[in-house]
């Protein structure tokens, strides 16, 4: 135990930014050539067939540059893979675990690091850490208000947008209530995923954005003596809106490309996503009719960074790295910032990389229904968690049983 | 001698998993004070949950069992039962998860029905607001769950009943006035039933617990009992592990009040016949009605289920499909195209857990029926409940408990250990599918090759494989459709390393698009399918000058 | 009661296998006799109504002047003695008998002692049939058959299975009952002695006189 807590000290000191220069060039050449050969099981969610394929494009290049194999294990839930390394810690397997790397952020984050389960400080020392643009995102440091302190390695920005259709929806509303009436004046036209999923929390947390006196509060943990009084008017919207939802509220769909779906079969008319490329590229890839426009609320929508993070246990440390630092890579950040791949937003400050990268940025066509960086509005910072966690427990107890 | 010891060796194989896996669940259920109860009481879907699992379980085994005796009663021995058999053994190999996603494809508000019938008769420009897939009391659920397990009741029926001493039976019930279904009933369903009691607990108790199916057709708000467990499972939170190992044992502990209950129920319906037995009353007027009932039905299920699959094949290649569009406007590969990269190494992996559960499976199964024919053993009704334990215990109640024993011993996440577990849902069925056939050989052929001087082991080589090569065939087909359906044991001993196209499509179905969806399923479909061709056509051309044995 | 064979015959792609044209008068047991082969079980069930799709029949049976041809076999009242007595097994004694006794009897319990009086098997009613002995049973058989108040009778080899002393017994038994009652008797065999203890005509499904006792063959 001591021993192996002594082992990551020493390696956290050896990868920290602190021992610049030739020494962090050396250690990282030794990395690559431990990392040669290796197979890397990458943990992330595969509801999604464009992310799946990206993940298979990053794995070819890590074959090629790097001589790592690159295996993704698609996951229904990112909780799997942590309740995974969990029952692996619970099962004394300290080394050679099962899980290299895991798509990771927020709670799964928070409980992972809280319970020692991650590997690391690593991703500061990785070689194109320097190109993250941790000022203007400062999302790509802090995960649901929970500094990374190098636990976790940003590989995209995602904010949340609305998404609707313009043959059915003349003028899009800005603010949340405005949405609220127009779901009632169109009953069962919009839904949210069924919380505790992903993007139905991010919608409560949105929600609450609009609802609290002072969203400030939202950046603290829960305060058990005002949390109840707090939330008073987030019931009562939800109150309001679910009869006015699809299927009269008594059934949601069960994750964000179930509602993407929904939006596409024409069953919904209004519904959101937490990547402002996906509407375009879903139109490119024919899935989604070309009426389908985005738009953000006034005073901005939530947007968060997604990350990778290594258990401690993971077999293959060193190849796990090399795919956080490839991720980091512009050629592999301007990929997946084309929305005909994924549209996702990159985390890199794309005004200081050098020429030929940034020409990569400049060529993209952002795509027919994706709002320009400008018109994307501010990214509001995620919750603390404990938010999340408290918000998904009370929505399930009020409304996890239909009536 | 060694092959006398099989069958014992085989019932450990099978007890031995389920024991040590409820205790691994158990454990934690009870550690910390039963801390696990106190939350899992405190979840407000729990009564509904629970009653899902009870109303779900019991209303698709009982119609199951309904519809099954009522095909055999209306239409057995008759032309329009070979039809009807040969319309619905395809669908035994339809794995639960593509047969829950067809069928989802077909009833939602968006799907085939509702396209059909708009905006013609319907007035619907847009996929109407309804509550069908999903929906709350968990109809679609049952209705899936039905159209499942009645294939299987039905197969089992054939295998078990007697032909012969079923038409002796009918046709005296007959000179004495009795109508075929009231004949059925009360001279032959008695002696069947005992033979079919067995597997319909093993479907009342899958009914109760499957997780791939609910997911796909059952209600959310809140789920099945089962589901809300895997789901805790996954939760990154050991309080929630303690409350999903409490639900399993809640689980287990309705499974059982329900196989209780269901026994009270048997008795009773026994006690019902013989009464109406000794009363005479003839009751011919059932015929038409029940003729028609077991008609429509039977149809109604296997086209709904065919349908289902055809829309999967078709989403698969569909380009522009927009409601309410009977059929898409474009075609094109890109499905297949997204969907390829995965689907080869998946096909691959579910091929080699499929062969390596159920080749040890069928050696096993043949061994125990050889030292029964050698050694004049015979199955007791305790050896078959121990052989049916793994279908017997709900599998969220023993898996878990599994997982973290093949993590101690460092086997999870690996292929074989997959296909091991799935080797004791395999087996019971092989054996159901075998026996039968293994059973009722010709003695006179074994007697005669002994007078010739062939040892037993000879004979086995010689004589019974070539004459049962056909049974075999089909119980290696069946073996491989019960592997390549299993979504749970994968799931959780594979420990998501173990990548099959049931977990991809089952996986993929959360993900909602139906194009790379109707893929998997459809190759999830593909393969047992292909394997009961096989089945069917080797015997064929193996036997083309052998008449008698020709099947 | 009389059973008419009117012109009956059954053909199989293309193969006859029956044709008789015969009278059965009240009492008189006609027999038919054949070796073996598929002659024997189709004249059994065009008699009662259950030939496959694939056989081709014409002429009619008559049960006292009714056709009864086309009629399916439950509303033929014809009972039948399968060689194998058929008892039900999940049925105790006076159950089997139970299921054959029309539903509207009156004083059912009496008219099961009173059957099972005549097979001298008084008491019996509570009895698992598998209990019983090969004579028993296939007196349980015959009284079941009777109490369903048939038109005439169908035996199907129903000597076959038991051992000679007691196939003597039963025969006369049966036979005796259905002189009683007064019931037409087919008896189907191909056993020389069944034909001979029936006393009647025999015949060949294909309605040759057959010899009762070949005279190589008799004993």
């Amino acid at each position: 135990m001591h021993r192996r807590d002594f082992g990551r000290l020493v390696a956290g000191l050896a990868l920290s930014p602190v021992l610049a220069g030739q020494s962090l060039a050396a250690g990282w050449d030794g990395l690559l050539v431990q990392a040669r050969g290796q197979t890397v099981y990458w943990h992330a969610w595969g509801g999604d067939p464009k992310i799946n394929a990206f993940i298979a494009w990053v794995g070819e290049q890590a074959q090629a540059r790097h001589g790592v194999t690159l295996e993704q294990v698609k996951l229904a839930a990112t909780a799997d893979a942590v309740a995974r390394v969990q029952a692996e810690q619970a099962a004394g397997v300290a080394t050679g675990g099962a899980v290299d790397l895991i798509w990771i952020n927020g709670e799964n984050f928070a409980a992972m690091k809280t319970a020692g389960l991650l590997y690391g400080p690593f991703a500061t020392a990785l070689p194109n850490w320097p190109l993250v643009d941790v000022t203007g995102k400062p999302a790509t440091v802090t995960d649901f208000t929970l500094p990374t302190q190098g636990f976790e390695s940003p590989w995209a920005m995602a904010q949340m947008v609305f998404e609707y259709d313009t043959e059915q929806m003349k003028e899009p509303p800005q603010t949340l209530d405005a949405i609220a009436e127009w779901a009632i004046a169109n009953p069962g036209r919009f839904t949210y995923p069924q919380p505790p999923d992903y993007l139905g929390v991010t919608f409560l947390k949105q929600v609450l954005y609009a609802t609290l006196p002072d969203p400030a509060l939202l950046q603290a943990p829960v305060d058990d003596a005002t949390y109840a009084a707090l939330t008073v008017p987030l019931w009562a919207f939800l109150d309001r809106l679910h009869p006015a939802l699809w299927r009269g509220g008594r059934a949601f769909p069960a994750s964000e490309p179930a509602l993407g779906q929904l939006l596409a079969d024409g069953e919904i008319v209004l519904s959101f996503a937490f990547n402002p490329g996906r509407a375009s590229a879903e139109i490119a890839a024919g899935n989604l009719h070309d009426t389908i426009r985005t738009f953000t609320l006034t005073g901005g929508t939530i947007g968060n960074a997604s990350f990778v993070a290594i258990p401690f246990n993971a077999a293959h440390q060193a190849g796990a790295q090399v795919i956080a630092n490839l991720l980091l890579d512009p050629e592999v950040q301007a990929r997946a910032q084309d929305p005909a791949v994924l549209g996702f937003q990159t985390v890199l400050d794309v005004a200081k990389l050098p020429f030929a990268d940034k020409a990569r940025f400049d060529a993209l066509d952002l795509g027919i229904a994706t709002l320009s960086p400008a018109d994307l509005g501010p990214a509001l910072l995620e919750p603390h968690a404990s938010w999340a966690t408290r918000i998904a427990a009370d929505w399930t107890a009020r409304y996890g049983v239909a009536k | 001698m060694i092959v006398a010891l099989l069958p014992r060796l085989t019932l450990c194989l099978m007890a031995a998993p389920v024991l040590a896996g409820v205790g691994g669940t158990l454990f934690p259920a009870l550690a910390g004070g039963g801390a696990g109860f106190r939350t899992l009481a405190a979840w407000p879907g729990l009564p509904r949950a629970a009653a899902l699992s009870l109303g779900t379980g019991l209303a698709s085994t009982a119609l199951a069992l309904l519809l099954c005796v009522t095909i055999l009663a209306a239409l057995h021995g008759t032309p329009a039962f070979d039809r009807l058999r040969r319309r619905l053994a395809p669908l035994l190999s339809v794995p639960h998860a593509a047969a829950a996603l067809g069928l989802a494809f077909l009833i939602a508000p968006s799907g085939w029905i509702a396209r059909a019938l708009s905006p013609w008769a319907t007035g619907w420009t847009a996929p109407p607001d309804l509550l069908i897939l999903n929906d709350p009391f968990g109809v679609s659920l049952t209705l899936g769950l039905l159209a499942k397990e009645l294939p299987f009741l039905l197969l089992v029926a054939l295998s078990s009943i007697n032909t012969a001493q079923a038409q002796r039976r009918m046709t005296t019930a007959a000179t004495f006035g009795y109508g075929r279904v009231s004949g059925f009933l009360l001279t032959v369903l008695p002696d069947l039933y005992r033979q079919l009691r067995l597997p319909v607990y093993a479907v009342l108790a899958y009914a109760m617990t499957s997780v791939d199916m609910a997911m796909i057709l059952g209600p959310t708000l809140p789920p099945t009992l089962s589901q809300q467990v895997v789901l805790w499972r996954m939760v990154p939170d050991l309080t929630q592990q303690t409350t999903a190992a409490a639900g399993a044992v809640l689980q287990l502990a309705l499974v059982l009040a329900a196989l209780a209950l269901w026994r009270g129920v048997e008795r009773l319906s026994r006690h019902a016949l013989r009464l109406w037995a000794t009363a005479g009353h003839r009751a011919a007027a059932l015929d038409a009605p029940v003729r028609w009932i077991a008609n429509v039905t039977a149809s109604g299920l296997a086209l709904a289920l065919g349908l289902g699959l055809g829309a999967l094949a078709l989403w698969s290649v569909a380009a522009d499909w927009r409601f309410p569009a009977l059929l898409p406007a474009t075609l094109d590969l890109r499905g297949w195209r997204v969907a390829l990269p995965d689907v080869l190494p998946a096909t691959a992996t579910t091929l080699a857990i499929a062969l390596a559960a159920t080749l040890p499976a069928l050696g096993l199964v043949l061994g125990c029926l050889e030292a029964e024919t050698r050694h004049g053993l015979s199955a007791t009704p305790r050896a078959m409940t121990l052989l049916y334990l793994p279908l017997l215990i709900p599998q969220v109640a023993f898996l878990p408990g599994l997982q973290t024993l093949a993590l101690a011993i460092g086997a999870e996440g690996t292929w074989p250990a997959v296909a091991l577990v799935h080797l004791t849902f395999v087996l019971p069925y092989v054996f159901l599918s075998l026996s039968q056939p293994y059973r009722s050989l010709d003695p006179r052929l074994t007697v005669t090759a002994r007078a010739l001087g062939l040892t037993e082991n000879r004979i086995f080589a010689r004589l019974r494989l070539p004459l049962l090569l056909a049974p075999i065939l089909t119980a290696l087909a069946i073996g491989m459709a019960v592997s390549i359906g299993q979504y749970l044991p994968t799931l959780l001993i594979g420990g998501g390393r173990v990548t099959t196209l049931t977990t991809e499509a089952v996986a993929l179905s959360s993900g909602g698009n139906r194009r790379i969806i109707g893929a998997f399923a459809l190759l999830q479909t593909l393969l047992p399918a292909l394997a009961f061709g096989l089945a069917l056509a080797l015997p064929r051309l193996f036997w083309r000058n052998r008449r008698g044995v020709r099947p | 009661m009389t059973l008419v064979l009117d012109r009956l015959t059954v053909d199989l792609g293309g193969r006859r296998l029956v044709a008789l044209d015969v009278t059965v008068a009240a009492g008189e047991v006609l027999t038919l006799m054949a070796p073996s082969g598929a002659g024997k079980s189709s004249a059994l069930g065009a008699i009662i109504g259950t030939l496959g799709p694939e056989f081709t029949l014409s002429g009619r049976v008559l049960l006292n002047g009714q056709d009864v041809t086309a009629l399916p076999t439950r509303l033929r009242r014809i009972g039948l003695l399968f060689q194998d007595d058929v008892l039900f097994p999940h049925l105790d004694v006076g159950g089997n008998l139970g299921f054959a006794l029309p539903a509207r009897t009156p004083d059912r319990k009496a008219r099961i002692d009173d059957a099972l009086a005549q097979a001298g098997l008084t008491g019996f009613a509570a009895r698992d049939p598998a209990t019983l002995s090969g004579g028993q049973r296939a007196r349980v058989a015959l009284m079941r058959c009777l109490l369903a108040e048939p038109r005439a009778l169908l035996l199907d080899e129903p000597f076959s299975r038991l051992d000679a002393g007691l196939r003597d017994q039963t025969r006369r038994f049966v036979f005796d009952r259905a002189r009683t009652l007064g019931l037409p008797v087919v008896l189907v065999t191909h056993d020389a002695q069944d034909a001979q203890a029936a006393g009647g005509r025999v015949l060949s499904p294909l309605g040759a006189p057959e010899s009762p006792a070949p005279p190589a063959f008799a004993q």
